[in-house]
């Protein structure tokens, strides 16, 4: 996802420095993960052009940039929708209905999960278990967790988000 | 009552996490004292006394894996809280980080402190939010109140921290592959030997242990090991977070006593199953354990010894409640479909079995089964146990193996039926058909 005209993260370079400094010394790879985030954070997803700035600031080798991005299930590599469902189906929230939760919200979104809604509002997206076993099924809406959901707590909750 | 408590020992409130309600709990003080009235190797023979064990699954010695550091070898050391809360089911580091942060930070500053570690990293899952955030906020107040730096309590003890946060990767948490991870590297595992606490961490000696094991820290060298040692049962000395959901009525993060009656935990202490049906089976720590029947549990008391003698094991804590009428079959096709997306591909038994037997349970699940279909998963999770570099694909066969052994009946009717012996059912109450 190359656009010419994306503005660069450059403006990020002096937080970066200020994380190094809790980093042992002469060990910048390690900024690799943490550059990613935040990049990711800040424009939505990874452009080809944060690679090219990583792989000269951090002196790591490109190889290593394209791995963590394919590797890691949280990186993207193109925008998605401005609002990010992330719906569990591990064992302990299919038990409390999360089958049910994620065909509820793929009927309403009209999306398949992986998908975007037209309107770039929502993406839909299944994952493993987020760890919040005890407050199953339980949805993540961009960073936070929306815990012990159902139907109607969903259409409430997607009403809110514009 | 679960027992005595450790970690759960004050109420939780708005503030509880906070610094000053940690200070005002006594907090910080055990730290002072190592500091400066204890020399490192005395901490290292204090933890190996208390007999602790790891509490994110393998149950090792303590003691043991620190012991293997040399303080004097001339090398950086470096120490890993493993905050990569992933066994599904499992959700009781959470607890800690975002209830009681600092008494992981002060547990951390102690083992630094033994260990010699001038630079220690806590790992979190990348999806860890809230328990980022409470735990990067419990890092600055600490460095504000000069518990990390230079000098610390003036002495020439120095030690740095960071939250290391992951992006998404279930393998993370095996050990190896943190390490690879917090180079900055995709986190593939990495063959043993060289153990980790021989070339760990960019290739020096690391100690990587669970959250919850280095929170005991704090409390050992508090009360000492001979008090720590009267919590709990002779070959588990202490206590166990464990996280409880599923069928069950009062989920939640239980703080357990080694040696409790197991059932008494589930049926009273937990409020038994949802719906007022009967137990099916657990789940014991985390999917990866071998499930225990309703009888198998009864007797049984929840400590390491005997959870093996039950036939599985205390793993990490994560425990879920099946009620009875739940289809076994559709279950272990969740599982499977979990192993399947989070192998990381680098070992083949594991990259290629993941992708067979998700396969085959898929088949089973939409009526195409074959009768050899249940051999084939046993033999696939047979070959699979102690090929791989990680622990992984062990674990993919031993839910499998432990499901079918107890529930082989399910699987035939499901196969010869081209249907599930129970509806397909997940959830407790049937509610609109789950599957056409």
């Amino acid at each position: 996802m190359n656009a010419p005209n994306i503005p660069s993260m450059r403006h990020l370079q002096p937080e970066f420095e200020a994380l190094k400094k809790r980093y042992p010394a002469g060990f910048e790879s390690s900024l690799t993960l943490p550059c990613l985030r935040r990049i990711q954070e800040a424009r939505g997803y990874v452009a080809d052009q944060d690679i090219d700035w990583l792989v000269e600031y951090l002196g790591v080798p490109r190889v290593q940039v394209e791995e963590v991005l394919s590797y890691y299930t949280q990186f993207r590599r193109a925008p998605i929708g401005r609002w990010h469902l992330q719906a569990c189906r591990n064992v302990s929230c299919s038990m409390r209905g999360a089958e049910r939760l994620i065909d509820h919200l793929s009927r309403k979104l009209g999306v398949k999960p992986g998908e975007t809604t037209a309107d770039g509002r929502f993406t839909l997206s299944v994952v493993e278990c987020l760890g919040s076993c005890g407050t199953a099924p339980v949805v993540m809406v961009n960073d936070a967790y929306f815990e012990n959901m159902d139907a109607a707590k969903l259409d409430t909750l997607l009403g809110g988000l514009k | 009552m679960t027992g005595r408590k450790l970690i759960m020992d004050f109420p939780v409130t708005a503030t509880s996490h906070l610094l000053a309600d940690y200070v005002a709990r006594g907090g910080y003080e055990t730290l002072k004292r190592v500091l400066t009235a204890l020399k490192p190797e005395d901490v290292t023979k204090e933890v190996t006394a208390s007999g602790v064990l790891g509490h994110g699954g393998a149950a090792f010695p303590v003691g043991r894996k620190w012991a293997v550091v040399k303080l004097d070898d001339g090398q950086p050391h470096y120490l890993c809280a493993n905050a990569d809360e992933g066994e599904p089911g499992t959700f009781k580091d959470r607890w800690i980080l975002e209830h009681a942060p600092h008494l992981l930070l002060e547990s951390m500053l102690i083992t630094c402190y033994a260990l010699q570690v001038r630079n220690c990293f806590v790992y979190i899952r990348g999806e860890f939010d809230r328990p980022y955030r409470r735990l990067q906020a419990a890092v600055e107040e600490a460095y504000a109140a000069g518990w990390f730096g230079e000098n610390i309590l003036g002495t020439d003890f120095a030690c740095d921290i960071v939250v290391y946060r992951g992006a998404g990767s279930y393998v993370c948490g095996e050990a190896s592959a943190l390490i690879t991870s917090i180079e900055g590297r995709k986190g593939y595992p990495r063959n043993r030997p060289p153990r980790l606490t021989v070339r760990g961490l960019y290739q020096k000696p690391t100690v990587i242990n669970n959250v919850e094991t280095l929170s005991n820290v704090a409390i050992i060298m508090r009360m000492g090991a001979e008090a720590f040692r009267k919590f709990g049962v002779a070959k588990s000395p202490g206590t166990q977070l464990v996280s409880i959901s599923g069928h069950v009525n009062k989920p939640g993060v239980y703080e357990v006593e080694y040696g409790y009656p197991l059932a008494r935990f589930i049926y009273e202490d937990c409020g038994g199953v949802l719906g007022g049906k009967q137990l099916k089976c657990i789940v014991p720590g985390g999917i990866s354990t071998k499930v225990l029947t309703a009888a198998d549990i009864e007797g049984v008391t929840y400590d390491h010894k005997a959870m093996e003698r039950a036939g599985s094991q205390v793993g990490s804590g994560g425990m879920v409640v099946i009620a009875e009428g739940t289809c076994m079959v559709r279950l272990l096709q969740v599982m499977l479909r979990f192993y399947h997306h989070e192998s990381c591909g680098q070992c083949t038994p594991c990259r290629e079995g993941m992708g067979w037997m998700h396969r085959i349970i898929d088949r089973i699940v939409e009526g195409a089964g074959r009768p050899e279909d249940i051999d084939t998963l046993v033999r696939i999770s047979n070959a699979n146990d102690g090929t791989t570099i990680c622990g992984m694909g062990d674990a993919a066969g031993y839910a499998t193996v432990g499901i079918i052994a107890k529930y082989r009946d399910e699987f035939e009717y499901y196969i010869a039926n081209k249907r599930s012996k129970c509806g397909g059912r997940l959830e407790v109450e049937a509610g609109e058909p789950v599957h056409a």
